[in-house]
């Protein structure tokens, strides 16, 4: 009886881990079989032209990602500048300063923070944050680059803390000990010795709010302004990719060019998550070789 | 002891939050809610079959139009019971690829069909499609409150959002560069604005709000602004509707106006469609006869649009006699 139990308990479980990689199989064929029209119709080269995307055009429909490329950097990228000190120095303070109790009424506001939905945060965006930057800087239009970056910033953030957190608690005891047997003081210590020890956790941590940040859509459609256009700096507006696929995707019809390379963008989209995810995981893995 | 009081507080900091998070998603909530609600109603008509054959219509398209369509299918059938009428949104153009695949029987779209279109439903249906204008849609020309521009015309509208003029003080108003507002590719607006007043390819500096109400929004918080929305749009407080003449001779009128709609006098107005392959006859028919009766008209003009012309009910008899 008891062997029955546990082998049916067996083929259920590695059924459910199957099915991960069955998910994540299927999407991956989605993506390619759809896209793959597309490519073979236009070709890989005007995906990357300088042009712009231009689907509905009165004349020619031109196809090109780059500017939405630049536009996802700009936001991932501002987002990290934003998120990673605010969100390493939170994970130190919790994890090294933070008395118990304060720990205990800190954790579940990150929590918090982690489950607003991007909605919410996008209205906010829209409607409280873009017009504050809009007279800071003196624009016409607070929906930038900017407005995203900070938004998207604070919802890598739980991501950051958490993981970062995690790595700076894995960091031996014996470490902090023997930097404040030396003399160092907290400060010291936590900036000179825990922080470069738990160096590659911070990253992977980095990174994986990075990956959140790439993929972000809700959020960033309704503060960035999504314009077509090359932006010229932060304060441009500009359109992500994850963004631009949202926009059309609606309503796009079924099957044609349009729609497949949409298609493409998704799978530009999952091949950028998918290196910055791999690359983190690579960071993680190599964390106790540091530590020990 | 002290943790319990912290507890306690933060509790209360969880609850507020939690009420403030409530509190700002509700208007953007509902706005998406409606349109299923009342598909979800039409459908509840469903079970209440009597003696007479039950029929079915699926209606599909036009985002714009979904909700003014789904309520007059239910006002249809609470008088004719034996008929159940589903209504979905998705775009003009996802209508009409549905009508041609032969998945919904009516395609609402805000555009004509396209000759092409028009070629693959006859070539799959061997049918000849057949379109019923039932009502009439305006779209307004939004600026904020605080610009002192009052009117353009249609080829100024035109020549911004080519972005051949970039200031205001081009046409009239402040010296500021001009912050253009607009819709997605696929969205029926975009195609009727880019067709009757861009008439050419649309600024790339023009940016792409997620829907209507956004760019209404922007338009609030953009002294700079200018947008595009369904008329119905155009009474919130902080923006205001321009008045514009179709050229630079004749009169400027504003779409706030019932009548400078209905006489055709404001230029950026067009009719809604709803295509059929082949020519409508029994349940069908007399659904669209009840569209364009006077009951029908009312409901229309009670949902934010306005009523066909006669220029509309003549293209019509080629479909409805």
């Amino acid at each position: 009886m008891v062997s029955i139990t546990e082998k049916t308990m067996r083929v259920i479980f590695i059924s459910c881990g199957l099915a991960i990689i069955i998910f994540l199989a299927g999407i991956l064929y989605i993506l390619l079989s759809n896209s793959m029209p597309g490519l073979i119709e236009l070709g890989l080269g005007p995906f990357f032209a300088a042009d712009r995307w231009n689907p509905g055009a009165y004349g020619e429909p031109s196809y090109s990602l780059l500017n939405m490329i630049y536009g996802t950097l700009m936001v991932t990228l501002g987002a990290l500048i934003f998120a990673v000190p605010i969100g390493v120095a939170a994970a130190a303070y919790l994890a090294e300063i933070a008395s118990p109790w304060e720990r205990e009424f800190f954790k579940p506001i990150v929590e918090v923070l982690a489950g607003v939905p991007s909605v919410v945060l996008g209205f906010f965006g829209l409607v409280v944050l873009a017009p504050l930057i809009a007279r800071a800087f003196n624009l016409n239009s607070g929906l930038t680059a900017f407005n995203g970056a900070i938004l998207v910033g604070v919802m890598a953030l739980p991501t950051i803390i958490t993981l970062a957190e995690d790595a700076i608690t894995a960091v031996p005891k014996e470490y902090r000990h023997a930097s404040l047997a030396l003399g160092g003081t907290r400060w010291q210590t936590i900036w000179k010795i825990t922080i470069p020890a738990a160096f590659s956790g911070i990253t992977a941590s980095a990174m994986l709010g990075m990956g959140r940040a790439i993929g972000e859509t809700m959020t960033v459609l309704m503060v960035t302004g999504n314009m077509v256009a090359r932006p010229e700096s932060f304060l441009d507006s500009v359109r992500t990719l994850s963004a631009g696929i949202a926009i059309d995707i609606g309503d796009v019809v079924f099957n044609s060019t349009h729609f497949h390379a949409l298609f493409v963008a998704g799978l530009l989209l999952f091949l950028i998550t998918f290196l910055v995810n791999l690359l983190a995981d690579i960071l993680i893995q190599r964390k106790p070789e540091v530590n020990k | 002891m002290n943790q319990k009081r912290w507890l306690t507080i933060l509790g209360l900091f969880l609850l507020i939050a939690v009420m403030m998070v409530a509190g700002c998603g509700e208007p953007a909530e509902e706005q998406s809610e409606e349109p299923a609600e009342e598909t979800e109603e039409t459908e509840g008509a469903n079970g209440e079959e009597t003696d007479q054959e039950s029929v079915s219509i699926m209606l599909g398209g036009s985002d714009s139009e979904v909700n003014v369509v789904a309520r007059l299918a239910e006002e249809y059938m609470n008088e004719n019971q034996h008929v159940s009428i589903a209504v979905t949104g998705g775009g003009s153009g996802v209508g009409i690829s549905s009508l041609i695949d032969g998945d919904i029987d009516v395609a609402n779209s805000s555009r004509p069909m396209r000759d092409t279109e028009e070629d693959a439903l006859r070539d799959n249906h061997g049918e000849e499609p057949y379109a019923v204008r039932f009502a009439v849609d305006g779209v307004a020309v939004l600026v904020n409150d605080a610009n002192p521009v009052e009117a353009l015309t249609v080829d100024q509208v035109g020549a911004i959002y080519r972005g051949d003029i970039t200031n205001w003080s081009d046409v009239g108003g402040n010296d500021q560069e001009i912050t253009l507002y607009g819709r997605q590719s696929t969205s029926g607006t975009y195609v009727f604005f880019m067709e009757l007043v861009v008439q050419g390819e649309y600024s790339e500096r023009k940016r792409n709000m997620a829907g209507t109400s956004d760019i209404v929004e922007a338009v609030i918080g953009d002294e700079s602004g200018i947008g595009y929305a369904a008329i119905g749009y155009a009474d919130e407080g902080g923006v205001k509707a321009l008045n514009i003449a179709a050229d630079e001779g004749s009169e400027a009128y504003n779409p706030t106006v019932l009548e400078n709609v209905t006489s055709g006098n404001y230029p950026l107005t067009r009719p809604l469609y709803q295509y059929m392959a082949g020519k409508p006859e029994g349940a069908l028919l007399d659904y669209l006869l009840f569209e364009v009766s006077d009951a029908g008209q009312n409901i229309v003009l009670d949902e934010g649009f306005y009523p066909i012309t006669e220029t509309d009910r003549v293209f019509n008899k080629n479909a409805l006699e």
